[in-house]
């Protein structure tokens, strides 16, 4: 049987630039970097008077989150806003596709309403890499979240955050803790720390919150919060939702933070300028002490004003690199 | 009317012949291989030399959708696309809407299959009402009406006892029943194999064991109550290895295994196509060499092409909001022929796998080239090669075949003496 | 065609532009430097005005016009502006000027920190080749180059210009 060639990567154009941002996998370590260098731009920009530059002016950035969610919607609202983009939300659970249309025709419809670029939160793996393949291949897609898959723009802001606190990722001990198993953040963020050199990447979890076969990330898997945690740079701390109980994965939330919580306690068996990281929202309590993250070491709302610089600097690289393709077609249709 | 095939390879797996020979057809029955027989006047002659002439295709799941999901696929077009593939028998699976589970769904099925007249069509019934697991279908009355099996598809009996009680009463009337052993709560949600695969793309998985926990419970009641089993859709080594254990314990259990599961693994899966969404789930390598030693040894007697054709919007989704299934049985041959070009069989035992084993599981009168045996006929040139994709029968586009070039290519299938299909 | 030497410009430039300010009664400028060979100029030009001043850093590329075809410049590093930018004479210094186009980004990107009080443009060289009407208030030297050639700054140390010509 012969086989078919290998496709060009679905999120790059044929530079090599970004033009969508569905998952961490298969980026190279320079355009993370890239991404990193260009959202500390973008900090210096929100520290001014005047938040805003003109780069997206005129464009149309369309969030159409399938998928409840206010902190990472309005994080992109404000990106785009930013920008100077024209910005349009769509939270689908009240809108047309409730009655029936499908997920292809709704942004179909948009896309042909001048949208640019869209940023979608989706409760099916995936999601995202079907609408770049198959719906909209010619605008940006950002992925907000899909499903249990990937969170990519929350791993390069845990990544920018990681960085301004901590200078490289050379040599640095990471733990994750929590489940791991249904978290899209756990999964972009082992990804990012691997790629970006992170020699010492730990997860923290009981065997139920794992998924099967997490030794291809590369990470090294503790059941034990003071073997994981010992001398550590960096703790992220992953959300439990209440669902865990009932699907009889965990006993009780109680348990679960008397085994995994994190405490001021513990926080000690990490290095004593630990960064304390979590990508909200938190539940107190459950996975992490109101001290701890109140406290000195926790960099939890940081997170949230990297955010923003990270999410800005995602869209102007989709969107340069899209531009930068139709430029490259343009070319080669003259040519022929 | 009289026929005659000149100088082809004839290929009968059940009896071992291997030869070049003419063979003659008469009202539908194959006459004589070899010799003319006396006084015999051919009324149209296929030159059949270079090709190779076998038994024709028996495929023991074939979704026709008709009745009740025509965007899907009907009878007309499905069998053409079986017949295209070097099939002349099929078994449809009852899962129609009405559900396969009155006689006159039989009934119906089986007219519109002789009205398009591309194959013959043995209908599976439901075993239970409706599918639901709890109470048992008129199984005597499907029969009677034409159904040579009863299965209920992936949906297992919630209940032991029920199906305890569904597989004696089988058993009184000898009737056999298929199963697609899966355990429904270990399965529950998942989408793809659990395993590196799924996991890294986040994909709730289904893990081996909801297939070995139903086999071995599955088993052990067909020891305990007798009934003749077909064991469907295999996908793991460990479950083709429970087959092979029973069968030496001396249970006659049959079972077949899909096309695509000895080509695929899970690994297809790494860019989210929906082609690649099939239920019972693709697997890891290690399973796949595992049931193609089954093949190979013939533990797994029966490949089939567990054909499940979709209209292209149940595709086109984010993956977990997909339709499962993969529309083949046109490339059924071609297909199956990559694993001879790959030395995995020779080709009378694949041909054994395609035509009698299948056949023999299920106690149909088919698979056999033979004095007196109908005129079910494959005619394929070993040395061409087939474009899958160039036409396309099927209303299901949904094959992840389409585009490459499989070796060998069918030129006749004749059903009864008709010329069902000639490319 | 050969090009001048950028250290027997400044000199001049430095005289020129000392001659400008005390007309206007600047006292106190601000220097500013478009990245990265206004940078270089303004370093140079410093140092011959005899001045430790401050430098400001300005990167234009979140300002260009040029986002839709050329996309995101790859090199991109935030402004360094150690100074108000509000009510204050900005002296603004690039190497080349040509269709205008990075001095009116400049312009937009400055007024987006404050509304200064007044802007004067020194270029290294002036190519003769404006689209916008932006003209430097003093200049080293003006040249008029072939339509596919292009000038080049070298720099910090030593300055040196270099001549370019497109490929096709």
């Amino acid at each position: 049987m012969t086989t078919i060639a290998a496709k060009r990567p679905l999120q790059l154009n044929d530079q090599g630039q970004l033009r969508h941002f569905l998952s961490l996998d298969g980026l190279p370590r320079e355009l993370l970097t890239e991404i990193l260098d260009t959202a500390d731009s973008f900090l210096e920009v929100g520290a001014r008077a005047v938040k805003k530059v003109p780069l997206l002016r005129g464009k149309t950035v369309c969030n159409v989150f399938f998928e409840n969610s206010t902190r990472t919607r309005t994080t992109f609202e404000l990106a785009a806003q930013r920008l100077s983009a024209d910005v349009i939300t769509l939270n689908v659970s009240t809108s047309s596709t409730s009655k029936g249309e499908t997920l292809f025709d709704t942004l179909r419809n948009l896309e042909a309403m001048a949208a640019d670029i869209f940023v979608v939160r989706h409760a099916d793996s995936g999601a995202a890499h079907f609408i770049a393949e198959h719906v909209c291949p010619n605008l940006a897609i950002i992925n907000g979240g899909d499903g249990r898959h990937a969170h990519p723009t929350q791993g390069m802001l845990d990544m920018l955050t990681i960085r301004r606190h901590k200078g490289s990722f050379e040599n640095l001990s990471v733990a994750i803790v929590g489940d791991i198993l249904h978290s899209r953040v756990a999964r972009s963020n082992m990804l990012a720390l691997k790629t970006l050199g992170c020699p010492d990447i730990r997860v923290i979890a009981p065997k139920t919150l794992l998924p099967v076969g997490i030794e291809q990330y590369g990470v090294t898997v503790y059941s034990d919060m003071a073997a994981g945690l010992k001398d550590v740079d960096v703790v992220i701390m992953l959300r439990l939702q209440r669902e865990r109980m009932t699907g009889g994965l965990l006993p009780s939330e109680g348990e679960f933070y008397r085994l995994f919580g994190l405490t001021e306690e513990r926080l000690k068996l990490a290095k004593p300028d630990a960064l304390v990281m979590h990508p909200g929202p938190i539940n107190r309590g459950v996975e992490i002490e109101s001290a701890v993250a109140d406290g000195p070491q926790s960099v939890i709302l940081n997170q949230v004003t990297y955010g923003i610089a990270v999410r800005m600097a995602v869209l102007s690289m989709a969107m340069s690199g899209q531009t930068a393709q139709r430029q490259l077609n343009l070319d080669a249709e003259e040519q022929n | 009317m009289r026929i005659r095939i000149l100088g082809a390879r004839v290929i009968d797996p059940s009896s071992g012949f291997d030869q070049l020979a003419d063979l003659y057809i008469e009202s539908g029955k194959i006459i004589a291989i070899g010799q003319a027989p006396a006084g015999f006047v051919a009324e149209q002659s296929i030159d059949a030399q270079g090709l190779v002439a076998a038994p024709g295709l028996v495929d023991l799941n074939v979704a026709l959708r008709e009745p009740g999901y025509s965007r899907k696929g009907s009878i007309a077009t499905e069998t053409l696309a079986a017949a295209a593939g070097g099939v002349t028998s099929l078994c449809c699976p009852p899962f129609t809407k009405p559900v396969l589970d009155t006689p006159a769904v039989a009934e119906l099925i089986l007219d519109r299959a002789r009205e398009a007249g591309h194959t013959k069509v043995f209908p599976i019934g439901a075993l239970s009402k409706g599918l639901e697991g709890e109470q048992l279908a008129e199984l005597v009355a499907l029969r009677d009406a034409g159904c040579v099996a009863f299965g209920n598809g992936l949906d297992s009996f919630r209940n032991n006892r029920t199906l305890r009680r569904a597989l004696e009463y089988a058993a009184t009337f000898d009737l056999t029943v298929i199963f697609h052993s899966q355990d429904h709560d270990l399965a529950e949600g998942g989408l793809a194999h659990e395993g590196a695969t799924a996991s890294f793309l986040g994909l709730p998985g289904i893990p081996e064991s909801a297939e070995t926990v139903a086999l071995a419970r599955d088993l052990l009641l067909v020891e305990q109550t007798g009934v003749r089993a077909h064991f469907s859709q295999l996908t793991s080594a460990r479950g083709a290895q429970l087959i092979a254990d029973a069968q030496a314990r001396g249970l006659p259990v049959t079972a077949d295994v899909a096309l695509y599961q000895l080509i695929l693994t899970d690994e297809a899966l790494n860019d989210f196509s929906s082609l690649y969404h099939v239920q019972p789930p693709l697997r890891t390598a290690a399973d796949r060499d595992g049931l193609r030693a089954a093949v190979t040894s013939g533990v797994i007697s029966a490949i089939a092409s567990h054909h499940q054709p979709h209209e292209r919007d149940a595709k086109l989704a984010p993956f977990g909001a997909t339709e499962p299934g993969i529309s083949s049985v046109q490339l059924l041959l071609p297909l199956a022929m990559s694993l001879v070009q790959d030395g995995l069989l020779d080709l009378p035992t694949l041909l054994a796998r395609l035509s009698s084993g299948p056949a023999q599981a299920l106690r149909l009168p088919a698979g056999k080239l033979s004095v007196g045996a109908p005129a079910d006929l494959l005619l394929f040139d070993p040395q061409a090669s087939t474009l899958a994709g160039e036409t396309w029968y099927s209303k299901g586009a949904n094959c992840p075949f389409i585009g490459h070039c499989l070796p060998s290519a069918v030129r006749f299938t004749l059903v009864d003496g008709h010329v069902s299909y000639q490319a | 065609m050969s090009l001048p030497n950028p250290a027997e410009l400044l000199p001049q430039m430095a005289a020129a532009l000392t001659r400008h300010l005390n007309q206007r009664q600047i006292s106190e400028p601000r220097f500013i430097g478009i990245r990265t060979g206004g940078v270089w100029v303004a370093q140079a030009l410093l140092g011959a005005l005899g001045r430790d001043d401050a430098l400001g850093i300005l990167d234009v590329s979140f300002y260009r016009d040029d986002f839709t075809q050329n996309g995101l410049h790859p090199q991109v590093q935030p402004s360094e502006l150690p100074f108000e930018i509000e009510g204050q004479h900005l002296v603004l210094i690039d190497d080349v000027l040509m269709s205008g186009r990075t001095i009116r980004a400049a312009l937009n990107e400055l007024f987006d920190y404050g509304r200064p009080a007044s802007v004067t443009l020194v270029s290294l060289l002036d190519l003769n080749a404006r689209e916008l009407p932006i003209r430097p208030d003093v200049v080293g030297a003006t040249l008029s180059l072939e339509g596919d050639q292009r000038v080049k700054l070298s720099g910090p140390t030593p300055l040196t210009l270099e001549l370019q010509t497109l490929a096709h």
